[in-house]
């Protein structure tokens, strides 16, 4: 499955279409994981297809859909949908990599949308190919359809039963025309029996036996092994380099420089070392010399950009949301509160290097690519080599992580351009300095924020000013012209009642690479707005979790701020409520704690999910610890619950590391940090017990594998206030922030 | 000059330079790609495989001072991942991207060979040297507990 070969397009249809002999069901995912997917259908029509369910007479049933694995279980879930629908046992539905084609509008994997936008499109082709298997028995018997049905890869009637195979009804049911895919009747979900149950990931024998094969284990015969010095200074250039070393080094083949590419795959350019091994080119990199154009950002650094957050602060930002009179209020109010947050940049850190293989023929071109966006990777390719998309075959492999950063191009480029070069087949491997000083990071940020509470306790005015460096300044003139909304994400939605909002934005200079991050800017504004929430609960006397509760109010569906379309998921509080309350009440919030401990909660609203934390720390003036953590999680219907707990789980680690390792910060322009020992992660013996709660729904599946990101570090923090009185307003957490 | 071991029970010589570390001789030398490359420093643990039965680091490793040794990789754990361990691991769901579970796992047997029976603080103890950047920890420990036990059971029939 997940190592399945590549088929190409071309010979998949062939393949399909062969005599007839196998039925083939083409559907389209809908390409907005979250939008509201029937209305979609209306509006267009589902031609070209970007995935396909392919029944042969041997049984088999492939699923074949452009979805990459990172580890977040997505080609276990997907096969668990469709077999539902198509009543087969769930094992026997193989997953295929889709081929890349350029005329297909493709986006890739992530945004935690796999599972969200594969849902409905996946049940239905599913309903369709059975429909037509029923269809086609019910012919050969001589029956009606509707006293024929599906049952586990049999289409079953009568009494005594008679049955055929799925397959012995393939070459019948291709034959017939394909249901209209929107008016296919689904299956009841009462009658589930494959969704919703916990099931066992299809990957884990391979990956527990060294067999699974991530993009670094790509071997070609005749391939190289290149790394590539960069220079260590954002947007800086080779002036001038000397191989004389490098190339004395055993091992080493060849020394070239590469170009820089610009936005698109945004490249550094630098000086490549090939070796027969990967040993000999990180050797050979070292015995290199190169002389750097540094450039401007050589200039840049933590403490410059600091400068420049507080200086924007002294004036008002772009106003993004003004609703009622918010600076009237503020400035009225008996009873305000202001507050400062501070979050730095944040790197990726998958445990799998970035790497890509590449080989470019006279005519065609081969790649070996870990991607969340294998078709960017395909058009980066076909650029370098210049060649036609469609003559460049991009495998898509497994991936040692994901987190964002492999939808990025620029070590897919690299390899090309290394590949076109050399004339041969070529790895481009990095080293873990190299992922860690040239990722492409969570932008850092600086938040004010203000609230004031009336005499009754209630919310009166919220202001948030937030200056960041903005992923969206970094990829388009778009987006640096509008760089702000993209940095509040849902946190410009405020849940919690209040009749006056301003929300303000400035855009800080920095040449350091921005890009998506799990949970991108919800990971920012789930700390900023859930610390806040709980200051203005403090000033206002009453307990965390009942304030929370209480401005939340009677149920209300909100409309995403900022959508800028109609949007048939609004934020829905009485959603955002029942994931408070289950943590709370599943971590005990009543209960109290010795002296010295402390709980904090946080909620936020995330991918169209809602998830809750509840921490419990020990904290004193010099020490603290994380002793727990209780997760609520309301993401609609769970295809395999234990997927679902098992990405809750991996979220909140993920968040741990960033809220109580450390910061990437600059110096001179470039990254200070450079490897796992200034760069810390969290380890077995920091890992605190999760418990994952889950909220029983029937509403469609949302996002999973980011949303509980943002919860993590506003309820560590909040509870290392209930536990020592010490409100922490910068990340990641430091001990001297205790004292 | 060629430098001799057995790797997975097998004789094996290379002839690269000395100095040149183990995991990068058994991933691109003898195409032994199980064990993974994740820091070069020993600071996480993917590379971990055994050498004369001890979890070892291979990235910082070089290959002259494995002659005459025995080394073990996730490839030579089990004919076909049968280990208590490898089965633990699949009962427990443990992991995600997978990449950093060669290297869990070998530190795990390792842990298992000398502590039959590990606390949680021996866990932590053995097995804090192995990042998992997808946050696997908690079912890593389950898996350890359940394959000692399932180990114990085994010894306690065979005795």
């Amino acid at each position: 499955m997940a190592t399945a070969p590549v088929v190409n397009r071309r010979d998949f249809l062939k393949k399909s279409a062969a005599g007839g002999a196998a039925l083939v069901v083409g559907f389209h995912l809908s390409p907005r994981a979250f939008a509201d997917q029937a209305k979609d259908q209306e509006e267009k029509t589902a031609n070209p297809f970007d995935a396909w369910v392919r029944i042969t007479p041997d049984d088999h049933v492939t699923l074949v859909l452009g979805k990459s694995e990172m580890g977040q279980g997505v080609l276990t879930a997907l096969p668990m949908i469709l077999a539902e629908e198509l009543s087969v046992d769930w094992k026997h539905v193989h997953v295929e990599q889709a081929p890349t084609n350029p005329k297909i509008y493709d986006l890739g994997t992530g945004g935690s949308g796999s599972v969200a936008g594969s849902w409905l499109p996946l049940r239905q082709a599913g309903a369709a190919a059975r429909e037509m298997l029923i269809a086609a028995a019910a012919k050969r018997w001589e029956v009606g359809t509707d006293t024929c049905k599906a049952k586990n890869g049999f289409v079953v009637h009568g009494h005594p039963e008679r049955s055929f195979r799925f397959g012995e009804l393939v070459a019948d049911a291709a034959k017939l025309p394909v249901p209209n895919l929107s008016k296919v009747p689904l299956k009841n979900s009462d009658d589930f029996t494959i969704v919703g149950r916990d099931t066992h990931r299809l990957d884990t024998a391979d990956k527990s036996s060294g067999k699974a094969k991530f993009g670094i284990d790509s071997r070609v015969p005749g391939m190289l092994y290149a790394v590539i010095a960069r220079c260590p200074v954002f947007e800086g250039k080779v002036a001038s380099f000397d191989a004389a070393k490098a190339k004395a080094v055993p091992g080493v083949r060849d020394v070239f420089e590469i170009k820089t590419s610009g936005r698109g795959a945004s490249t550094t350019g630098g000086v490549a070392v090939l070796a027969e091994n990967s040993w000999a080119a990180i050797q050979g990199r070292k015995a290199l010399e190169v002389t750097w154009e540094e450039g401007p950002a050589a200039k840049e650094s933590s403490e410059e950009l600091r400068d420049q957050f507080l200086a924007n602060a002294q004036k008002p930002g772009g106003v993004l949301r003004n609703e009622g009179d918010a600076n009237a209020v503020l400035e009225a109010a008996p009873k305000k509160l202001e507050a400062i947050y501070e979050l730095p940049f944040a790197a990726h850190v998958c445990m799998e290097p970035m790497n890509c293989t590449v080989d470019i023929r006279p005519d065609s071109a081969e790649a070996w690519v870990p991607s969340q966006g294998p078709q960017w990777a395909q058009a980066v390719i076909a650029e370098a080599a210049k060649l036609p998309p469609e003559k460049v075959t991009v495998h898509t492999t497994l991936m040692g992580g994901g987190f964002g950063r492999r939808y990025q191009a620029d070590f897919v480029m690299e390899a090309a351009q290394v590949a076109k070069i050399s004339g041969k087949p070529v790895m481009v491997l990095w080293t873990r300095e190299d992922d860690m000083q040239h990722d492409f990071y969570r932008p850092a940020s600086y938040h004010r924020l203000q609230g004031a509470l009336d005499a009754q306790g209630k919310l009166a005015a919220w202001k948030h000013f937030q200056s960041s460096t903005s992923i969206a300044a970094k990829w388009s003139q778009k987006g640096a012209d509008d760089p702000g909304l993209g940095e509040f994400g849902t946190g410009a939605t405020i849940p919690y009642a209040t009749p006056n909002i301003r929300i303000e934005y400035t855009l800080a200079h920095s040449s350091a690479p921005r890009a998506w991050w799990r949970s991108v800017e919800h990971s920012s504004s789930g700390f900023v707005m859930e610390s806040f929430v709980d200051e203005l609960a403090h000033a206002a006397g009453r307990d965390a979790l009942e304030f929370r509760l209480k401005l939340l109010g009677e149920p209300r569906k909100i409309p995403q701020f900022g959508e800028g379309r109609e949007d048939s998921h609004p934020l829905d509080t009485g959603r955002l409520k029942g994931v408070l309350e289950l943590a709370a009440d599943k971590a005990g919030w009543a209960k109290p704690l010795p002296k010295g401990q402390g709980r904090g909660i946080a909620g936020f609203f995330s991918f169209y999910s809602y998830v809750a934390a509840v921490a419990e720390v020990s904290a004193s003036s010099s020490a603290f610890k994380v002793n727990r953590i209780v997760c609520a999680v309301d993401c609609g219907r769970a295809v395999n619950p234990n997927g679902v707990r098992a990405q809750v789980e991996s979220a909140a680690i993920y968040a741990l590391t960033a809220t109580l390792k450390d910061a990437i910060t600059v110096d001179r322009g470039r990254v200070v940090q450079s490897n796992f020992n200034d760069y810390a992660m969290i380890r077995m013996n920091e890992a605190p017990p999760i418990e994952v709660y889950l909220v029983p729904s029937t509403e469609a599946p949302t996002g999973i594998g980011e949303p509980t990101v943002p919860v993590i570090a506003p309820a560590i923090s909040n509870a290392i206030f209930s536990a020592s009185g010490k409100r922490l307003r910068r990340l990641p957490i430091r001990k001297e922030d205790l004292a | 000059m060629a430098i001799s071991f057995t790797l997975n029970g097998k004789p094996e010589s290379v002839d690269v330079s000395p100095d040149m570390p183990l995991l990068w001789v058994l991933r691109d030398t003898l195409n032994k790609t199980g064990t993974k490359f994740g820091c070069g420093m020993a600071l996480c643990g993917a590379c971990t495989v055994h050498i004369n039965g001890e979890a070892t680091r291979s990235c910082i490793t070089p290959i002259s001072s494995v002659a005459g040794k025995k080394v073990t990789t996730i490839e030579g754990l089990s004919a076909n991942g049968s280990h208590p361990v490898q089965k633990a691991w699949m009962e427990e769901d443990v992991p995600q991207c997978g990449y950093c579970q060669s290297g869990q796992i070998m530190s795990a047997v390792a842990l298992l060979a000398k502590k039959p029976n590990p606390t949680d603080a021996e866990i932590d103890g053995a097995m804090s040297g192995n990042i998992c950047r997808c946050g696997t920890y908690q079912r890593i420990r389950k898996a350890i507990h359940r394959a000692a036990s399932e180990m114990a059971g085994k010894s306690h029939s065979a005795a």
